[in-house]
């Protein structure tokens, strides 16, 4: 059964000429760790946009086909009805946070799920343990840094505990350590909560080893949809996106007319594979 | 050239933003500005194009000091493309947005039109010309705020977190456009978190950390060296690190662009047989 399923879906906005997404049917089982990327404009944002309902809510538009999330169809449910069971994290955090206090931050969507206090006390201490700013929770937001600023835009999601999380380029304004810190945080989410995450990003380079699952789109629909190793072939750089690194360079040796048991999509094991080559005799 | 000479920065009621900055960027080099989130990268720059001033110490452009000059006279000279494309667009279709500085320099109508069409034919934006910024994905906003700041031609240019939110093809593309600034002999200063990308332009690296440079290397350097790039909030690049692993099969450890590590496996491999 999938936790996130689209049928026939179709958007486009209102005053464009085409549809921004254009047929997409896919089902992400629960607990999958999905990848979506693809050139920029090629409808990643909008499909964020369906899942959590803010198409067709809030964005007006010709909206077509089904999208079913954690048993709800986003036609018939309105954004605050889904926002307990699909969570969304965005590039900024800063366009996230708005309180005087990370723990307020956090405690507001519990508050207006109607939730008891001492819910709402579990719930907040809870994610904040969870993404590891318990200590900054009386702390201002535009304090923190920005990868504390993402943390707790993380955490103010999380304490909805949603079943979904969908993350729109969610390291793209943070420093490469703190990037990787919050995909770690992210990770744990996934295996130790079993959260299914939708994350887009551009940089493979980071996210291949989390992932078991990647979506490539072009022009609106999608084009690939396999494991990393499977979709990290020719095809997928051609239509523009941005292959791990190491891939590039076992492409470009395999293309010399090296042979290798496996193409690599992460640095150990790139190491791996051509320390053996290196030393073999 | 750009100089700065102990300038110090602070924000209305906070601490020093930068501390005491020495640096000299020389017409016709490509720079990344590099550092941690907060390291005062941004800062820094607006110092540059006379947004802001310095607390203490001096920011000189082509040998003017900026509190001697106009800020329409630096503005003009140094072009500052913003992080969000958001806080620079404001008109209601692509071409309207890119005119309007030209309007405002003066020039012909024809002229404008010309370079309009130029830049965004260079930019990959020719097909959004009479779109509304506004309904355009972000990485295409981006571009069409740096279309707008290349379009009038400054002598010095600033982009911040250029790659943010574009991808690998449109990476390419700025990567090439950057050289070419370059050949037109227009400094052209980077601020970015891309290690990758930088690892392929390979620039000199200013890198600032809480305000101070701690490091003034070419990339290189900065980019293999785990102690600098642990005080900045830097890893490694993927071949960087993937080299750095293989160091002890004979690998050069400052290799950090794809084309390079092909050409060292291909040399280690042969030189085995």
């Amino acid at each position: 059964m999938s936790i996130v399923q689209a049928n026939h879906l179709s958007f486009t906005y209102t005053g464009a000429s085409k549809p921004s997404i254009e047929d997409i049917s896919i089902g992400v089982a629960p607990g999958e760790f999905v990848v979506l990327t693809g050139p920029s404009g090629c409808g990643k944002t909008t499909i964020c946009r369906c899942l959590n309902g803010l198409i067709p809510n809030f964005y007006s538009g010709d909206f077509a086909g089904e999208l079913i999330v954690d048993g709800m169809s986003v036609k018939e449910h309105t954004t605050a009805e889904l926002a307990s069971h699909v969570g969304m994290v965005f590039q900024n955090p800063e366009n996230q946070l708005f309180s005087l206090s990370v723990e307020r931050d956090v405690a507001f969507g519990p508050e207006n799920l109607g939730l008891s206090r001492e819910e709402t006390r579990k719930r907040v201490d809870w994610a904040l343990d969870v993404t590891g700013i318990s200590h900054l929770k009386d702390k201002p937001p535009y304090e923190l840094s920005g990868g504390q600023q993402q943390r707790a835009a993380i955490a103010a999601v999380l304490a909805m505990q949603p079943k979904v999380m969908i993350l729109d380029e969610p390291t793209s304004f943070l420093d490469p350590k703190s990037a990787l810190e919050i995909l770690e945080v992210i990770s744990d989410l996934n295996k130790k909560l079993a959260i299914t995450i939708i994350l887009v990003e551009h940089r493979l380079d980071i996210v291949s080893r989390h992932a078991n699952r990647v979506i490539v789109m072009d022009n609106g629909r999608i084009v690939l949809d396999g494991t990393p190793k499977d979709v990290y072939g020719e095809h997928a750089r051609l239509i523009g996106i941005g292959l791990p690194r190491v891939t590039t360079l076992f492409n470009l040796l395999q293309r010399d007319g090296i042979q290798f048991p496996q193409t690599p999509i992460t640095v150990d094991e790139a190491a791996s594979v051509l320390r053996k080559m290196l030393s073999d005799d | 050239m750009i100089e700065t000479e102990g300038l110090k920065f602070a924000y209305p009621g906070s601490l020093e933003v930068l501390r005491g900055i020495d640096l000299k960027i020389t017409d016709g080099e490509v720079v990344a500005v590099m550092g941690e989130n907060g390291a005062g990268k941004t800062t820094l720059v607006k110092t540059f194009n006379g947004l802001l001033m310095p607390s203490a110490g001096r920011v000189k452009v082509d040998g003017v000091d900026t509190h001697d000059s106009s800020v329409a006279k630096l503005s003009r000279d140094v072009g500052l493309v913003f992080q969000n494309p958001d806080h620079q667009l404001f008109s209601e279709t692509v071409r309207e947005e890119l005119a309007f500085s030209l309007r405002n320099f003066g020039y012909e109508e024809d002229t404008i039109d010309r370079r309009v069409a130029s830049i965004l034919e260079t930019l990959d934006l020719a097909r959004f010309a009479e779109s509304s910024p506004f309904v355009l994905s972000g990485g295409e906003r981006k571009r069409v705020a740096l279309a707008a700041v290349l379009v009038w031609n400054p002598k010095h240019i600033i982009l911040d977190e250029p790659t943010i939110g574009q991808d690998y093809q449109q990476k390419d593309r700025l990567r090439n456009f950057i050289i070419q600034l370059n050949a037109q002999g227009k400094t052209v200063i980077i601020i970015t978190h891309d290690v990758e990308f930088v690892a392929e332009c390979k620039p000199r690296i200013i890198l600032l950390s809480r305000g101070l440079v701690i490091g003034d290397r070419p990339a290189e350097d900065i980019l293999t060296d785990e102690a600098l790039l642990d005080r900045a909030s830097l890893t490694r690049p993927q071949i960087g690190a993937l080299m750095h692993q293989l160091k002890d099969c004979g690998l050069p450890e400052r290799t950090i662009d794809v084309y390079s590590a092909e050409q060292a496996i291909l040399h280690a491999l042969g030189r085995k047989e």
